[in-house]
């Protein structure tokens, strides 16, 4: 069973071993702590461009609050994973909460597109198995991307770059998924505001209200329009 | 020691952080798949969250007091932006992107 898992989730190998690498590499440049913080964020955090934020966030030495708010907004996405999951998951028992912690855009996607047999336990121990996978590759490039930036002695000036690279990718990819640029609009023009109007400390949950706000009185709106009944959920 | 503190309740909080946003579906929206705010904020948050993050990030990475102001940061965005549209790969874009912005500040060129 685990030759087969290994063939199914190679494609998330060589996504993850150089991404997790990249974070490693800014890890160890851009911050003093021991190489091992960066494995052990692999293995307790587990989220790419999440532990890539924590490290701007580490380096800015952002408020507690700041850096819990900032998590729960930029994974929010995952919420909308296990909607779609939560019968696929159901009686998986001792199994269940791994499969939860480790539900990744990746994993998602391989979870969610692999044919499945009728035998349900045989499919939740491969589930399991995939996401167990899927994080051995992440916590091994962690792994290797720290001790090559610890070891490797070349100038990493602008290498933090990669979070806003990685950022603008996955925009555009939001955006082909979505067919609609009106969000995009809203997320750059929160910014806008922020960074003119707040200090640094205060600019990504600033913008992060303002993006959250904008999509509440637009649903209000549309309730509205499409019957009268709309307040009442409000 | 105060440093090593932080870092616990940092790294403590990123993961509670996380994982909240993986398990709460499991907890709390049984049987609420369907309400039409959780579809309309499903839909529209995670790409607005994407762009203010590549927005107010790009804006801190760039020097605003040269000729051109932020240009520095400017070219390898528009960079990456260019390279995705064109490849789709998400690798070769950060990868580009990361090392023209590395050689734009190390050399100093455009005026840094």
């Amino acid at each position: 069973m685990n030759r087969s898992v290994f063939h199914l989730t190679l494609p998330v190998l060589f996504g993850y071993l150089p991404l997790g690498m990249a974070f490693g590499v800014l890890f160890s440049t851009q911050l003093d702590y021991a190489w091992w913080i960066a494995p052990l964020m692999g293995v307790v955090i587990y989220a790419g461009a999440g532990q890539i934020l924590a490290v701007s966030l580490l380096a800015a030495h952002a408020g507690l609050l700041e850096v819990f708010v900032a998590m729960l907004v930029l994974n929010a996405r995952h919420l909308f994973y296990g909607l779609s999951l939560l019968r696929q998951f159901h009686g998986a028992g001792w199994r269940k909460p791994y499969l939860i912690f480790g539900l990744t855009d990746e994993t998602y996607s391989l979870l969610t597109s692999r044919p499945r047999g009728p035998d349900r336990a045989h499919e939740q121990e491969i589930d399991f198995r995939i996401t167990a996978f899927n994080q051995g590759y992440w916590v091994i490039g962690c792994a290797l991307g720290a001790l090559l930036g610890k070891n490797v002695a070349f100038d990493s000036t602008g290498i933090e770059f990669a979070l806003i690279s990685l950022f603008i990718v996955l925009t555009i990819e939001q955006l082909k998924a979505l067919g609609q640029s009106f969000p995009i609009w809203l997320g750059a023009g929160a910014a806008a505001i922020a960074v003119m109007i707040l200090p640094p400390a205060h600019q990504l949950i600033g913008a992060i209200a303002i993006v959250t706000a904008v999509l509440l009185l637009q649903y209000a709106k549309t309730r509205d329009t499409e019957n009268f009944e709309g307040q009442e959920h409000g | 020691m105060a440093d090593e503190i932080y870092l616990a309740g940092f790294v403590a909080l990123a993961a509670l952080a996380t994982f909240a946003t993986r398990v709460i579906p499991f907890l709390f929206l049984q049987g609420h798949t369907d309400h039409p705010l959780i579809k309309h904020l499903g839909r529209y948050l995670p790409a607005a969250v994407m762009a203010l993050l590549a927005a107010i990030f790009l804006q801190r990475s760039a020097d605003w007091s040269t000729t051109v102001p932020g240009v520095d940061a400017l070219i390898p965005g528009l960079l990456v932006v260019g390279v995705h549209l064109w490849r789709r790969n998400a690798l070769l874009s950060i990868a580009l992107g990361t090392a023209s912005y590395m050689v734009i500040q190390q050399t100093g060129w455009l005026g840094g």
